[in-house]
């Protein structure tokens, strides 16, 4: 462990300019980045909602393309926390050295990170509410419940952030982030229940899909915006506020080691 | 070693002495005590001790890898300390880092500018992460860009800017909080000469200010041309602490003669006085001595013209620190 450094990071309200720092350069770039944000999933939604839409018919007493439209944004606000957190996090630190220049402020290390996180909890949001919109103007969301969906998306994408920073921490180039796609976003985007109900899955599949943090955020995305409340939405969230945590505390700990040595 | 009047001496009675309400200015804007750092079991820092004054300018020279920027890092509370003590501002670090760095202005070694945003842009957003914004920092920064002759690139981005802008907008950056401190780390590294002389004339003019100013260099230079004091640090020790023409009188010998020739080192072994030294530097040889008018006549006698010049820092850096390559 480097130096007595306590393990809890301390974050303080100084944060916020660092936020700032990271909304200001993506107003710079605002439209390439929305198109990014937007594009694919809506792209994905229409292609999947309407090519298999006809030959599934009803899936879970809805049709295909309302239960595929909260599986998109949660898979999407996944994404694009995740690829903030990697490649765009990634930059910030190891190329352009802007944490550095941070370091030289009143900014401490657990304020950077911290940021970060919840800056790619704040793009993830960004991209959930644009799919919210088309979902809504295309007539697929139920009632205004969908809206209590969108906390719940914030707090998935900040847990999706800060394991996307874990991994970022460990990086020596843009290409290792592979492994963490290939291992973990590509599976639960498969196996959460984004494109098919989990329970169609043999049950030991289904237990390694509910190990990760994905399918419990379906589980409360989904009946909010279908008209339903969730059930048992407490244990769910529970647990993707752990891996939030854990990964946040992590995250920390492994880039303090990295650059303050 | 340097019978040195500035290091130590007060260490012992300092240790725990600290208290942050007491009121009354710091005796010291930097004290240093037995500061020691490993990596994988090997001595970095092995020892320094350090009292900079307020308002000195204050020169770290070493070769590469001697332990300046690690001393300097633990200064800043970017790198952990291992062992010993260090005060800034009279706040210890690293528990006071957040309000160090809230009066520090730091020069990094490598260039930390935003290259996602222009140069008004980088000042606004640096200011920020200070707290700072509103009429009182814009005007800070219009005043700061003119300081450091930058007024007519707000616009720019920053890979527009060359090397020397870049270093002076850092400078800039550095002072938007006004600090009590500032700290370079080799700020003309890569610079050509008008660009390092146009940033020593912009670190004089904060002498004005009052500013404490401490930086690492191996341009000897620069520490002559900026630094009040020097400490020449070596292998994680500091092994000379003076000013500069204090260094140079205690160290070395006043003149300096440069014999160039194959058989330069036959001949010197043959006419050197009891009191002179030679040393080889790759095809010539330096000799240093108290009485080169009669070593001159010699070798001039035996047809050999030799370059005479003053001693300067640059010899008793490498009288004390030695000649071999270091990377």
């Amino acid at each position: 462990m480097p130096g007595d450094h306590p393990v809890l990071p301390r974050p303080s309200l100084r944060f916020v300019a660092v936020w700032r720092r990271n909304l200001l350069v993506w107003r710079k770039l605002i439209v390439p980045s929305m198109l990014g944000n937007f594009g694919e999933p809506i792209l994905y939604l229409l292609a999947f909602g309407y090519g298999f839409g006809s030959l599934v018919g009803d899936l879970d007493g809805m049709r295909y393309m309302v239960f595929i439209a909260s599986g998109i944004i949660c898979s999407s606000a996944m994404f694009t926390a995740s690829f903030e957190g990697m490649y765009s996090a990634y930059t910030r630190m190891a190329e352009q050295n802007t944490w550095l220049g941070m370091l030289a402020t009143p900014l401490t290390l657990d304020d950077i990170v911290f940021a970060e996180a919840v800056w790619a909890a704040t793009k993830g949001l960004i991209s959930a509410i644009t799919i919210l919109v088309v979902a809504s103007l295309l007539g697929l969301v139920s009632d205004a419940r969908a809206l209590l969906a969108l906390p719940v998306i914030f707090l998935a994408a900040f847990t999706f952030g800060a394991l996307a920073l874990v991994i970022t921490a460990l990086a020596r180039s843009y290409d290792f982030f592979l492994y963490y796609f290939t291992l973990a976003v590509t599976p639960m985007l498969l196996l959460s229940g984004v494109f098919f109900p989990l329970t169609e899955l043999p049950g030991w599949v289904q237990g390694l899909a509910l190990a990760l943090p994905l399918a419990h955020v379906l589980e409360i995305v989904r009946p909010l915006m279908t008209g339903a409340w969730p059930d048992a939405w407490l244990p769910h969230l529970a647990v993707i506020t752990a891996y939030g945590l854990g990964a946040i505390v992590l995250a920390t700990w492994l880039i303090r080691r990295r650059l303050l040595r | 070693m340097a019978p040195d009047r500035d290091i130590g001496g007060t260490a012992t009675n300092r240790y725990g002495m600290h208290s942050p309400s007491a009121p009354g200015p710091a005796v010291s804007a930097i004290s240093i005590q037995q500061l020691y750092k490993a990596y994988d079991g090997l001595a970095v820092v092995d020892g320094v001790d350090l009292e900079i004054a307020p308002g000195e300018f204050f020169g770290l020279l070493g070769p590469n890898g001697a332990g300046k920027t690690t001393t300097l890092r633990m200064l800043l509370g970017m790198t952990p300390i291992d062992g010993g003590q260090v005060e800034v501002l009279g706040l210890p670090m690293p528990e006071g880092e957040r309000a160090v760095r809230e009066r520090l202005g730091i020069v990094p070694q490598f260039d930390t500018l935003d290259p996602d945003f222009t140069v008004i842009e980088n000042m606004r957003t640096y200011a920020a992460y200070f707290g700072l914004s509103g009429p009182t920092v814009e005007a800070r920064i219009d005043r700061l860009l003119e300081q450091v002759n930058l007024n007519d690139k707000r616009g720019a981005r920053i890979d527009a800017l060359s090397g020397g802008m870049k270093r002076r907008l850092t400078l800039a950056r550095a002072l938007i909080n006004e600090p009590e401190v500032v700290v370079l780390d080799e700020p003309t590294t890569g610079l050509d000469p008008q660009a390092r002389h146009h940033l020593w004339r912009q670190l004089r003019q904060l002498r004005a200010s009052g500013v404490t100013l401490v930086l690492t260099t191996h341009y000897m230079e620069e520490a002559e041309e900026l630094c009040d004091r020097i400490a020449i640090i070596d292998h994680g020790r500091i092994i000379a602490c003076d000013a500069p023409s204090r260094l140079i009188a205690e160290h070395i010998e006043p003149w300096v003669l440069t014999v160039g020739g194959a058989d330069a080192g036959q001949l010197l072994e043959r006419e050197l006085g009891p009191k002179d030294r030679a040393h080889q530097v790759a095809d010539t040889w330096l000799v240093y001595t108290a009485e080169p008018e009669r070593l001159r006549e010699r070798l001039r006698a035996l047809g050999r013209e030799s370059t005479l010049r003053e001693a300067d820092l640059e010899d008793v850096f490498l009288k004390l620190t030695g000649h071999e390559l270091r990377d």
